[in-house]
């Protein structure tokens, strides 16, 4: 029999569970780290990190059998031939979409720190202001001074390479060495500097890829097949990183294939004792015990399994006295930007597969900018040259074309944007009252839609990128919008926000539940606004962080 | 809809006297998928689109398309890839050049020389991209599927590209020299 107590439990193996997992057991305690899907090792499990382009039957397209069974999935970059293990399935996974709502999810050790973009930024002070500044939801219970230390302690570890630009919107951090921008990308950040006076910068990505070895992990290969998982440990994953130095401890049990169906909640002490576990594999119910628990189950999911505790004392669940439990979903709306060529440079060229593009921090609604919306965006992108894909319809088929299509073509540029989404009370999520997935759990019910905020923001998050990419002399410049389903921005926020108030709030500024101060939940269910940034690093340091509080409140006797 | 465009194709490979590529569909149920059941490819129609794709990319200082076995990769990609609708584009498209070159030449495709096969297909190119419709569409599915399957086979990636499988580097601005070869991903 295992053993079924220990000091805590982890909920959810991906980037916020696998800080938790670390930070706890280096801290001496004993950890039980639950994953709902199949276990990953790294580097032997990543079947397809070096096949060949040649060996990829479809060559990275998608048949019609995978279109089919995906309905969700094909609705973006996502449905893979390469990866399709690690994106859950509709069909045992299902939810319903009150609003349409794209929810990707991957479930597995590692979870989506297998598969995401690595771009990691800082939140700032006019973030975690802006709430209260504005009158929107609740103020956000912390300000930058109280993470900015976090911040640099996971950057360190997890290994960020980026420049240090000195833009308050963007702080700079603990950064390795930055990757460069290609000669067309450094001239249009100049220009767009200069034409801008300084006020819009374009900056090299700020991402988890290392370029100084750290530890077990040999420095990136620029390869960029990031999302098939790296046999170098090249880019910040659980695997690669926050797992081997938790289980170095020989405080971790990790155990794959484990649904927490729910927290088990006491009465008498409002604490929770553990969790119940649903094996995937055997439908076996199993009880274990902890002191302390971590939901970083993500967002929804670890929403979820709140919702599904001490329903005896509140019938939605444990942190709906706030009234906000499920509410105030948020994401990054995005899809839309614009394009153009550059003239020249054809005696430029550059080498290796660089795994991050240029950033643009937000300048709207700062520095005395003001718009008829709130908040602002940012923008990622890249320059490159066209290869053997593009376009060439006036050559002629035979040696002609074989030969035009074998040298690199023109250059070209696009930018994305990526917009903040308010934290709207009506935008939620619940467990459906009827419909339940294969192992007997009720099913998410998403009903979620962007406003005129965003709306109004969206015509400046494409003009204003035609507009730099213009200002820095390119050529045909479109615009386009390729639509927004919300969750599409794989940032999904909110549902159980931190607060100052446990009225209006689920968890407090050290991500505890107010109704069981033994549970913290640091994945970003947690999130009080969503800034423009992308979120993973920010769900890293609040998950350091909370771990460092939760046991030093262990040690004084307060949990 | 797809019984439709079986149907259709069915009618289509019937009038042109059954010794067309797909006249061995099967016409037996309805394929939940939206892709006709049981399109087959014979070895003469592979043979056919290897012809096809060697014209487009031909055997040079490297080889071809036909080196890399473009005519299997076709039939896989339509077969697995298209919907029924492409299918039938497809299949039709191919019937209506293997007949339109025969009315032009007074031979068949693969009687005629790499010239004529060149020239015959690049005015059908030339045609499409005049055409507001890109019509006829099958020229444009040929050259898509040709370049894709060449440029990422193993002959097109290694000997007519540069593939470095792991850079280890990225050098953000290098010289680049008329002639020098695109690196393949």
């Amino acid at each position: 029999m295992a053993n079924q107590d220990y000091d805590a439990i982890v909920v959810g193996s991906g980037i916020s569970g696998g800080w938790a997992a670390k930070e706890l057991a280096e801290k001496g305690l004993k950890v039980l780290l639950l994953e709902r899907g199949q276990d990953v090792e790294h580097v032997k499990d990543y079947k397809n990190a070096t096949t060949a382009p040649w060996e990829v039957p479809h060559r990275g397209r998608r048949t019609i059998e995978m279109l089919e069974n995906h309905p969700n999935l094909r609705r973006d970059y996502v449905l893979n031939e390469l990866n399709l293990d690690w994106w859950a399935h509709e069909a045992d996974s299902p939810y319903i979409e009150k609003k349409p709502f794209t929810w990707f999810r991957g479930y597995q050790v590692g979870g989506r720190s297998l598969l995401w973009g690595r771009q990691s930024y800082r939140l700032a002070d006019v973030d975690f202001e802006a709430n209260l500044k504005q009158d929107i939801a609740v103020d956000w219970p912390i300000r930058y001074k109280e993470i900015a230390p976090w911040y640099s302690y996971v950057e360190k570890f997890a290994g960020i390479s980026g420049s240090k630009d000195g833009i308050p919107i963007l702080p700079d951090g603990e950064f390795q060495p930055p990757m460069p921008l290609n000669c067309v990308e450094k001239d249009v950040a100049e220009r767009i500097k200069k034409h801008f006076g300084g006020k819009r910068h374009m900056t090299i990505g700020r991402v988890a890829n290392i370029t100084e070895a750290l530890p077990g992990r040999t420095k990136c290969q620029f390869r960029n097949k990031c999302s098939l998982g790296c046999p170098f440990g090249g880019y910040f994953s659980s695997q690669a990183s926050t797992l081997p130095a938790a289980l170095a401890t020989g405080n971790l049990t990790l155990r794959p294939w484990s649904i927490v169906t729910r927290l088990i909640y006491d009465r008498d002490t409002q604490k929770a004792t553990g969790v119940e576990v649903l094996d995937a594999e055997t439908n076996e119910t199993v009880e274990y015990n902890s002191k302390i628990v971590f939901l970083c189950a993500s967002a929804f999911n670890s929403t979820a399994i709140l919702m599904r505790t001490a329903t005896e004392i509140w019938p939605d669940g444990l942190g709906s006295s706030s009234g906000e439990l499920g509410h105030n979903v948020m994401d990054h709306h995005f899809r839309l930007g614009a394009n153009g060529t550059m003239e020249g440079y054809e005696d430029q060229y550059y080498f290796g597969r660089r795994p991050t593009g240029i950033y643009i921090p937000r300048f709207r609604n700062i520095d005395g900018d003001k718009r008829d919306y709130i908040r602002g965006f940012g923008y990622q992108g890249a320059a490159s040259r066209s290869g053997w894909s593009r376009n060439v319809a006036e050559i002629n088929f035979g040696a002609p074309l074989k030969e035009a299509l074998s040298e690199p073509g023109p250059w070209s540029m696009g930018v994305t944007a990526f917009g903040e989404i308010l934290p709207y009370h009506e935008n939620t999520i619940k467990l459906s009252a009827t419909e339940k997935d294969k192992w007997g759990v009720s099913i998410l019910e998403m009903n979620a839609e962007i406003k005129d905020n965003e709306k109004k923001m969206r015509v400046d998050m494409m003009n204003d990128a035609a507009e730099m990419l213009e200002a820095a002399g390119m050529k045909n410049v479109n615009t386009y919008d390729g639509g927004y389903t919300f969750g599409q921005g794989i940032h999904e926020m909110g549902t159980a926000r931190m607060g100052r108030d446990p009225k209006t709030s689920i968890l407090n500024g050290n991500n505890q539940v107010w109704d069981a101060k033994n549970v913290f939940v640091t994945d970003g269910a947690c999130m009080t606004s969503a800034a423009a940034q992308n979120p993973s690093l920010t769900y890293m340091a609040l998950t350091a962080r909370a771990a460092n509080f939760a046991v030093e409140e262990l040690k004084k006797g307060n949990l | 809809m797809a019984m439709n465009r079986r149907d259709a194709l069915k009618s289509f490979a019937l009038m042109m006297g059954g010794t067309m590529v797909g006249a061995n569909v099967l016409f037996t149920g309805c394929a939940p998928e939206d892709q006709i059941e049981g399109l087959e490819f014979e070895p003469k129609d592979i043979a056919f689109l290897d012809e096809i794709g060697e014209s487009i990319i031909p055997a040079t200082d490297t080889p071809g398309a036909k080196a890399v076995g473009i005519g299997n990769f076709m039939v896989m990609m339509v077969t697995e890839t298209y919907n029924s609708e492409q299918q039938e584009i497809f299949v039709s498209g191919l019937n209506m050049i293997r007949k339109d070159f025969k009315d032009i030449h007074d031979k068949d495709f693969m009687d005629g020389t790499q010239e004529e096969r060149t020239a015959y297909l690049n005015d059908l190119n030339q045609k499409a991209m005049k055409s507001e419709d890109q019509e006829p569409k099958v020229i444009g599915m040929i050259k898509d599927l040709t370049v894709l399957g060449y440029f990422t086979s193993e002959i097109g990636a290694t000997q007519q590209l540069r593939y470095v499988e792991t850079p280890g580097r990225y050098d953000a601005c290098i010289p680049y020299q008329e002639g020098d070869k695109v690196f393949a991903i």
